[in-house]
């Protein structure tokens, strides 16, 4: 294997103000493999990999491309060792063209040849059998059209090793599978590949080795042909795990929320939600899936009152009281009737969170009006941002540390632990384990299912098709804001599903049930 | 018909200090960054531009060139506008700093400086500091022969300018072909549209937006010299520019960040300001004047009201970029 080796990271270390991001990791890719690198959130496997991509330098240790020591300044540098990397949060120009976001940054003649570039394109496009035009804007494309773009950004540049931060995020399972063609079709070129994911039975069926990091160290390697997901989550976590969700059947089921046609157009006039039924009982996990997009995100705002509705009903029936509709409602009425929304969004920060508050101040945004006249209550707000901490494990110098500082999963732990806390009786979540590691990710799930033996409506849009089918009770599948079907979360396939998301198939409501 | 050929005539003229400034700030823009402090830049170009060609004259006697004169008062109000812009930079992309802040100084800064050397000069050389009519000339005249201008309507309104207006046109399609063809204005493009995908991409991020910034700044302050040399007279007086560098501000987005439409947009805005004198209207004068400011609002309030992916400011204007920032 030694002649193989296409990258080695040696005794490498970065420091972010007060974390270790990285401490001692030593590491090598080889051609010809598809590595898949696996860890909890805030392990640094990101940091890590964009020490290869020249987004960060090294504070510490040394990096050899082939054999020969390299330094990284720059992206530009990574570019010309022949490493690319498709960043979790593409990295794309919405306004521009895919050809111009193709040739972005790259040396050659003053004038652009446009012509030339889109030949180059359709080569590679022929080469993997992609289908993207040259001339489309990006801002026009879906997720996997702009993810198609990224790998055919890495592939113009000729790069030799290829990192994927979490591709499969926020794709469909046809799409991944096409990906993962893709990715096999490269490695039989001899290109080496790495996979960030933490899909356990992505890495069963694609990767060759895993390397697992844990707080920021490397822990050790694995053939994927010897190890099972048990072991690898074992050595991520550092201790056993269970794997299993628990899915109790619902007790007394009651309906919660009854929503009647529901009709929203958002304000560039689209029409984002189309004549949406359904209700949600009490005691019971609802599920949402569908393609990004696909009103989820409008769906869960008009319940909680942020969304103007142009037509429908949301009628609310509280654990023993009246029956009252919501429409019309503001959303702090809704939310004092007991009506929740944590809400995780692309990028974390941008609702519900404050990114220079730390985890108290935080908390405080839900208790603000608590406090005697003018003043805020403090004391509860710590107690609580304290026992989160604990409780889902969000690793934080302190609690008034700026929450902008942690790392993605661990803002998202303080997000959603605070909504959970205000003990809803509606409880709506949308991303609520986009991009967490697997350990915390079961944490939350089982705090979901605390929540539905409690009595507590659960409405839990998520991206993963094999955890809404091990959680949910009942699975409602949205396609271009209209409800393509609501299944049985017990007995639908995965395949059932995916398609129910890219296609709309007639007037399904409660039918398919 | 007189009435409007003249309505044009003076409608390009009174625009062309706008049309600077506005192209200069387009510059700017594109790359990310917004310089509030286009005025001030404006001002300092505008008095050290005078002091230059004052100071040359007065330095040359009799053997004074009009040619001489004119580049020495571009130059002189590029670097003016240039070091302000320069400030600018060091402050907001490698220290960080906010944008609208540092702008509203540099207004602030450039304004004072241009008041202090215009007025320095003014009390210095006995209370009035102007060209002399042979070097004004220079400045204000058409530089096409007298054939082509006696030409009816067409040789005023085609070959009858100033020779800034036809140095603006120049530099006006010069952008425009550097923005949209070549590889240095996609990269540029791309830097103030998401500077972290240029980051990643490969593309000098600070480097781009230092260079814009700076080069556009120099841009800006041309106008301001271009407003003292023709419209001004030549000479310094108190009022200064009188607002022209937050018309252009305004300007830049009336144009949707085009550096071609900055030339209709500029002329559409020197028509106002100057139809009070050439159009009357049954209105108070006082009122009639403010006409330009209005349709700055309306104009605000229009566009911002456009919906195209395409017509939208930069996607990162306003903000600064850090690569290692999480």
């Amino acid at each position: 294997m030694q002649d193989n080796c296409s990258i080695e990271m040696r005794n490498v270390s970065k420091t972010f103000g007060r974390i270790k991001a990285n401490q001692d990791v030593s590491l090598k890719i080889y051609k010809g493999e598809i590595l898949s690198l696996l860890g909890e959130n805030g392990s640094g496997k990101t940091t890590l990999m964009n020490m290869l991509s020249g987004i960060y330098f090294p504070d510490e240790g040394q990096i050899f491309v082939n054999g020969k020591p390299a330094s990284i300044t720059s992206p530009k540098d990574a570019l010309k060792q022949g490493i690319g990397m498709i960043h979790q949060h593409f990295k794309l120009v919405s306004v521009l063209s895919a050809a111009e976001n193709v040739i972005l940054g790259l040396d050659g003649s003053l004038m652009l040849d446009m012509k030339e570039v889109s030949r180059k394109i359709t080569e590679i496009c022929e080469r993997y059998h992609f289908n993207v035009d040259p001339d489309k804007k990006v801002y026009d494309m879906s997720v996997s059209e702009k993810q198609t773009l990224e790998i055919i950004k890495v592939l113009y540049r000729d790069a030799d090793v290829l990192i994927l931060d979490e591709p499969t995020a926020v794709l469909t399972p046809q799409e991944t599978e096409r990906l993962f063609d893709v990715l096999r079709e490269m490695r039989k070129d001899g290109k080496a590949i790495v996979i960030i994911t933490h899909k356990l039975h992505e890495v069963m069926e694609l990767a060759d080795r895993v390397a697992v990091l844990r707080k920021g160290k490397f822990v050790g390697e694995l053939m994927v042909k010897d190890t099972n997901p048990q072991e690898m989550t074992n050595m991520m976590v550092g201790r056993t795990v269970m794997l299993n969700i628990d899915r109790p059947e619902p007790v007394n089921p009651t309906e919660r929320l009854n929503i009647q046609g529901l009709t929203v157009i958002n304000e560039d006039g689209v029409k984002k939600l189309d004549n949406v039924s359904f209700t949600a009982m009490g005691g019971e996990i609802l599920g949402i899936a569908g393609i990004a997009g696909s009103g989820q995100k409008e769906l869960l705002e008009a319940v909680a009152g942020l969304q103007p509705i142009k037509s429908g009903s949301i009628i609310y029936t509280p654990e023993n009281g009246e029956s009252e509709d919501l429409v019309g409602k503001t959303p702090m009425q809704i939310k004092n009737a007991g009506v929740a929304l944590a809400f995780v969004p692309e990028d974390r920060l941008g609702m519900g969170l404050v990114g220079g508050m730390g985890m108290t101040g935080n908390m405080m945004l839900r208790s603000w009006q608590k406090g005697k006249g003018m003043f805020v209550h403090r004391s509860d707000p710590t107690a609580l941002a304290e026992e989160i901490k604990e409780k889902l494990e969000v690793m934080t110098p302190d609690i008034n540390y700026p929450v902008r500082r942690l790392s993605g999963g661990n803002v998202q732990k303080v997000l959603v632990g605070r909504e959970i806390a205000t003990a809803p009786s509606v409880m709506m979540s949308a991303y609520a384990v986009r991009g967490l590691d697997i350990n915390t990710s079961y944490t939350i799930y089982n705090l979901m299912t605390t929540q539905k033996m409690k009595g507590t409506a659960v409405i839990f849009v998520g991206e993963d098709l094999d955890v809404l089918l091990e959680l949910c009770d009942r699975i409602l599948v949205l396609y271009d804001g209209k409800v393509s079907g609501i299944v049985d979360g017990r007995t639908a396939t995965k395949e059932q599903i995916g398609l129910m998301m890219t296609r709309f198939e007639g007037e399904g409501g409660e039918k398919n049930e | 018909m007189n009435t409007i050929v003249s309505l044009l005539y003076n409608a390009v003229l009174n625009g062309t200090p706008l049309m600077f400034g506005t192209m200069g700030e387009v510059l700017t823009e594109k790359s990310g960054n917004l310089n509030l402090g286009v005025e001030g830049m404006m001002y300092m170009g505008g008095a050290i531009g005078l002091a230059g060609a004052f100071y040359y004259e007065k330095m040359a006697g009799s053997a004074a060139n009009g040619i001489v004169a004119i580049l020495i008062a571009l130059l002189l109000a590029f670097i003016a506008g240039a070091i302000g812009a320069l400030i600018f930079s060091f402050i907001t992309i490698s220290m960080r700093a906010n944008q609208n802040v540092t702008g509203l100084a540099l207004t602030i800064f450039g304004t004072g400086v241009g008041q202090f050397i215009g007025e320095y000069m003014r009390t210095k050389e006995g209370g009035y500091v102007v060209v002399g009519n042979g070097l004004k000339n220079f400045f204000q005249a058409s530089p096409f022969p007298k054939a082509l201008q006696d030409i009816p309507v067409a040789g005023k309104l085609i070959f009858g300018h100033n020779i800034f207006v036809y140095l603006g046109i120049i530099i006006a399609v010069i952008m425009a072909i550097y923005m949209n063809r070549t590889r240095f204005g996609l990269n540029l493009r791309a830097v103030g549209e998401s500077p972290a995908t240029a980051d990643a991409a490969g593309i000098n991020v600070t480097r781009y937006k230092y260079l814009a910034t700076v080069i556009g700044g120099g841009i800006s302050a041309i106008g301001g010299m271009v407003y003292i040399m023709t419209i001004a007279g030549c000479v310094w007086n108190h009022e200064g520019l009188a607002g022209e560098g937050w018309l252009a501000v305004a300007l830049v987005i009336f144009c949707l960040w085009k550096p071609i439409s900055a030339m209709w947009g500029s002329t559409l805005f020197g028509a106002l300001l100057i139809m009070y004198l050439r159009v009357r209207l049954p209105i108070p004068s006082e009122i009639y004047k403010i006409l330009p400011y209005v349709v700055t609002v309306a104009v605000l309030i229009i566009t911002s009201l456009r919906k195209k992916k395409e017509n939208q400011p930069p996607e990162s204007l306003g903000l600064s970029y850090f690569r290692e920032d999480r």
